[in-house]
């Protein structure tokens, strides 16, 4: 029996899929995929011609031909004779090295400044907000040009080194600065077995070793502590965990250097670093470095005088004040913007194509996608493997916000 | 312990007057111990400082004082500096033009870019100082007259008179805005909504009629929305994009059969560069970029899962990429999607390819702001009775838009700092003049910190200047929520 209250059922009406809440996001969607479908289909329709008309085709067969030219600074093997491949390959090293080694720098440069420009001394606080503002205020490209310009023009050539009475002398003995770049002395094995690479693959595994050990030999330390109230002195077990086995290592493998020296009209021998790489790397370092200094300083900043105070009344002293209340609440402010800034310098790697440093763009989107024709090929790879950084830092980002996230009961 | 007071010899009666405190506790004395030397590692580091602010200072100075200003180049400009230790400003003097304007520019054309960038201040002086239209009117009138002076002593009486008009247009409008505030800013309003296109005309040139019929096309489109809005925004938004198409394409014919009328010289966008070129393509992608970015993040927010898919995707995959990947893009890869033959040029290309990366981070910037509303906001716009849009546009955007403010102008000093890159793909900036024709020009071929040093100064009083403006916006528009 149907009751009176019932409404009727209102029977489905084209007008409904506009002006019906229910329905009119469907009709959004249906439209939205439509016009992203056809532009999509547009764009793939001019790009079919557009090749065809060129008598090219998509395809990677270039990335195993010969590459045909030289690159100056390199970590892996590479001859003129090597393939695409290898040379991107190349530039993908090359890119992670500046990537690294900016970062680190970047960081310790920054967190020196971020904390000084808190420093209660007026000067140096005033010196390094300058130092801030001046270099966020200005593009990163006219500061890699500027300190490659300085590099090539301040620093000796390597013919000043000649003769009796040189211009300029290596460092110690060991270091040559000139403005063609560092030459350092370069560590070598001199066992059979540990050739090719085989040597640095040994320290690296002795190193991550090292550092589990020395972990869980911290842990053990805290295990103890909370079981005894003692916490065990442990610091020279941790040094012995760091060295021995890499000192050892390094004996067994005859860890010799190579130091660099003058023949000619230049240094050989040692490790080469192009002037353009320390240059990008330094460019890079400072840039960002002034925008880490600024998280750092909003990061102290944002713990509250409280928890100093706090931390005081319960006795604790003030280098355990710092480790164990202000720093875990500030690194949860700092850490964030602070993996971002690297993701940033990453990115701004890029730029080496313009001091002539090979890294991937220089390599793969630079000669490569010259010599070959193959832009879309190539520019697809080149975004890609800078996506793919990205995306993998967001990624372990995420996990360490979700770990550190205040848990809200 | 009780003291006896009877045992008590002699008590002092009246009080002591005051005494000044120590001299170390008072004055200049004590700011310098408590400031700079508080202590022994305080006080190394401001010995250190002193020593690098006297190393730079005693580098700088004789080098900005004993300069060179007339010479036309750097052979000549050694000879008259003997070894001393002056620069070679004289670059700067004789590549003036070129560092401001590019080396393509038509030299008599000058003054339409002269004319461009000052009424770019005019333009924009009603939305950023909403309230104090009377003292920065005065201030850009004052900059006006003297602009006005500085070409009558360059000798271009057309254009000193072009800006003492102007000058005394806004010194009109600032001292009406005294009284009648809301007037004078909506006709200085009107104006900031014909700059566009006026700009457009000044720098690409042509007949006027193609800024003209673009304007149309807008009028018509507003006209088509207002009348059909009561229809819903939907409906409205439609028919507007439709009587804009119409409009263009027909005034297309119109702005053909008048090419003649009222025209400058056309200037192919090839032929721009310098510091114009950043600043066209700063304030081009930004005012752009900004619509697209809140319209991403709506789309980032919104509860319709393609849509939401569709703008994720853009987001994350633009900023997930350097510029100069998407600068490459512009230059050799784009063309192979466009429809055979068509061949529109290098600067349109990489001015679509900045916006759209810039539109992703200040998408991010908006959807930060909108989070961070109280959700009661969104609920009570709804039991307001309004809809989607007209819920957006009333209680939403103009509160997440102004928490979003900071943010909106770090994406735009990064994006106007981003726009050197595109000397990258050949494209003479002022970053391209300085390395390409005028660093390695046979004249000038040696010069750097002179260039350089103009260059870091460009940039540094541009984008600073932003981040103060940001800074006093935002406490300007603090409406105290503690």
């Amino acid at each position: 029996m149907a009751t009176l209250s019932d409404p009727p059922r209102e029977s489905f009406q084209l007008s409904m899929l506009l002006n019906d809440t229910r329905y009119r996001s469907y009709t959004f969607q249906f439209i939205a995929l439509f016009i992203l479908i056809a532009a999509m289909a547009y764009l793939g329709w001019n790009l079919v011609q557009n090749l065809a008309a060129a008598g090219l085709n998509i395809s990677y067969q270039f990335l195993g031909e010969p590459a045909g030219y030289d690159i100056n600074q390199r970590l892996i093997e590479y001859t003129s004779q090597s393939t695409h491949w290898r040379a991107s390959v190349v530039g993908v090293l090359n890119t992670l090295l500046v990537a690294i080694v900016g970062c680190f720098f970047a960081t310790v440069i920054g967190v020196i400044v971020g904390v000084l420009r808190l420093s209660n001394n007026w000067i140096v606080r005033q010196l390094m907000s300058v130092y801030v503002e001046i270099f966020r205020n200005v593009p990163v490209l006219i500061w890699i040009l500027i300190v490659m310009a300085v590099f090539v023009s301040v620093l000796p050539q390597p013919r000043d080194f000649r003769g009796d009475d040189p211009a300029a002398s290596m460092f110690l003995d060991l270091f040559a600065f000139t403005g063609r770049g560092f030459y350092l002395p370069g560590p070598q094995f001199s066992a059979g077995f540990a050739a090719n690479g085989v040597g640095w693959l040994i320290i690296i595994g002795l190193l991550i070793a090292s550092f589990f050990s020395a972990r869980a030999l911290s842990n053990w330390a805290t295990k103890t502590q909370e079981a005894t109230g003692d916490r065990p002195v442990t610091w020279y077990y941790t040094l012995a965990i760091w060295f021995v086995p890499l000192i050892l290592a390094c004996i067994v493998m005859g860890l010799n250097w190579d130091i660099p020296a003058l023949k000619g009209f230049n240094f050989q021998g040692g490790i080469f670093a192009r002037n353009s790489l320390i240059a990008l790397t330094l460019a890079l370092a400072i840039y960002t470095a002034a925008f880490i200094a600024e998280n750092v300083r909003a990061g102290i900043l944002a713990i509250s005088k409280g928890q100093t105070e706090a931390a005081a009344s319960l006795g604790l002293r003030p280098g355990r004040t710092m480790s164990l209340v202000i720093l875990p609440q500030a690194l949860r402010v700092i850490i964030p913007p602070l993996i971002s800034q690297y993701l940033n310098l990453t990115k701004n790697s890029s730029l080496a194509i313009a001091v002539g440093y090979m890294d991937l763009t220089g390599t793969l989107g630079g000669i490569t996608l010259n010599q070959t024709g193959r832009a879309i090929e190539s520019v697809l790879l080149l975004m890609l493997f800078y996506l793919t950084i990205s995306l993998s830092i967001s990624f372990i980002m995420n996990i360490y916000n979700n770990s550190v996230k205040l848990k809200e009961r | 312990m009780a003291m006896d007071q009877s045992n008590v010899a002699f008590v002092r009666t009246e009080m002591l007057p005051e005494q000044a405190p120590p001299a170390s506790e008072q004055g200049i004395i004590k700011w310098v111990r408590v400031n700079l030397f508080d202590g022994w590692l305080n006080s190394i580091l401001t010995l250190l400082a002193l020593y690098f602010i006297y190393k730079i200072l005693a580098g700088f100075l004789p080098w900005a004082t004993g300069g060179v200003w007339n010479t036309s180049s750097l052979a000549e400009c050694r000879e008259v500096l003997q070894d001393t230790a002056g620069g070679c400003f004289s670059v700067l003097t004789e590549r003036w033009n070129q560092l401001l304007f590019g080396f393509k520019y038509p030299v008599d054309q000058y003054w339409r870019l002269i004319l461009a960038v000052p009424l770019l201040a005019v333009a924009l002086m009603p939305i950023m100082f909403v309230n104090h239209m009377v003292q920065a009117g005065r201030v850009v009138a004052g900059a006006m007259v003297i602009i006005a002076v500085l070409s009558l002593i360059g000798g271009a009486m057309g254009l000193a008179a072009i800006f003492i008009i102007t000058a005394v247009a806004v010194g009109y409008l600032s001292m009406r805005a005294q009284s009648d505030a809301a007037g004078a800013r909506s006709m200085m309003l009107i104006f900031t909504m014909l700059y566009p296109f006026l700009a457009f005309w000044l720098i690409w040139g042509g007949t006027i009629f193609n800024s003209i019929v673009a304007l149309a096309g807008f009028g018509v489109g507003y006209i088509a929305f207002s009348r059909m809005q009561e229809r819903g925004f939907t409906i409205g938004a439609l028919s507007a994009v439709v009587a804009a198409i119409v409009t263009w394409f027909i005034g297309g014919f119109i702005s053909d059969a008048l090419a003649g009328v009222l025209a400058l010289e056309p200037v192919p966008s090839r032929d721009l560069g310098g510091y114009v070129l950043n600043f066209i393509l700063g304030v081009v992608c930004v005012s752009l970029s900004l619509p697209i970015g809140i319209a991403l993040a709506l789309g980032r927010q919104s509860d319709m899962p393609i849509i939401k898919f569709i703008c994720v995707i853009f987001i994350e995959f633009v900023r997930g990429v350097p510029l100069i990947t998407l600068l490459f893009v512009a230059n050799v890869v784009l063309a192979y999607f466009l429809p055979p033959g068509t061949n529109f040029d290098l600067i349109l290309r990489v001015i679509i390819m900045i916006t759209l990366f810039s539109s992703a981070y200040i998408a991010e910037v908006i959807r930060g702001g909108l989070a961070a509303l109280p959700r009661g906001q969104y609920e009570a716009g709804d039991s307001l009775g309004l809809d989607y849009a007209q819920s957006m546009r009333l209680v939403i955007l103009p509160q997440a838009l102004k928490i979003s403010i900071p943010g909106i102008v770090n994406v735009a000093v990064g994006l106007f700092k981003d726009t050197t890159l595109v000397s990258v793909i050949s494209m003479f900036d002022l970053v391209g003049m300085i390395r390409g024709p005028i660093g390695s020009s046979t004249e000038w071929n040696g010069v750097y910190w002179e260039l350089w040093i103009f260059a870091v100064f460009v940039f540094f009083v541009v984008c600073y200047g932003i981040s103060q403006y940001s800074q006093w916006l935002e406490r300007q528009l603090a409406t105290g929520h503690r």
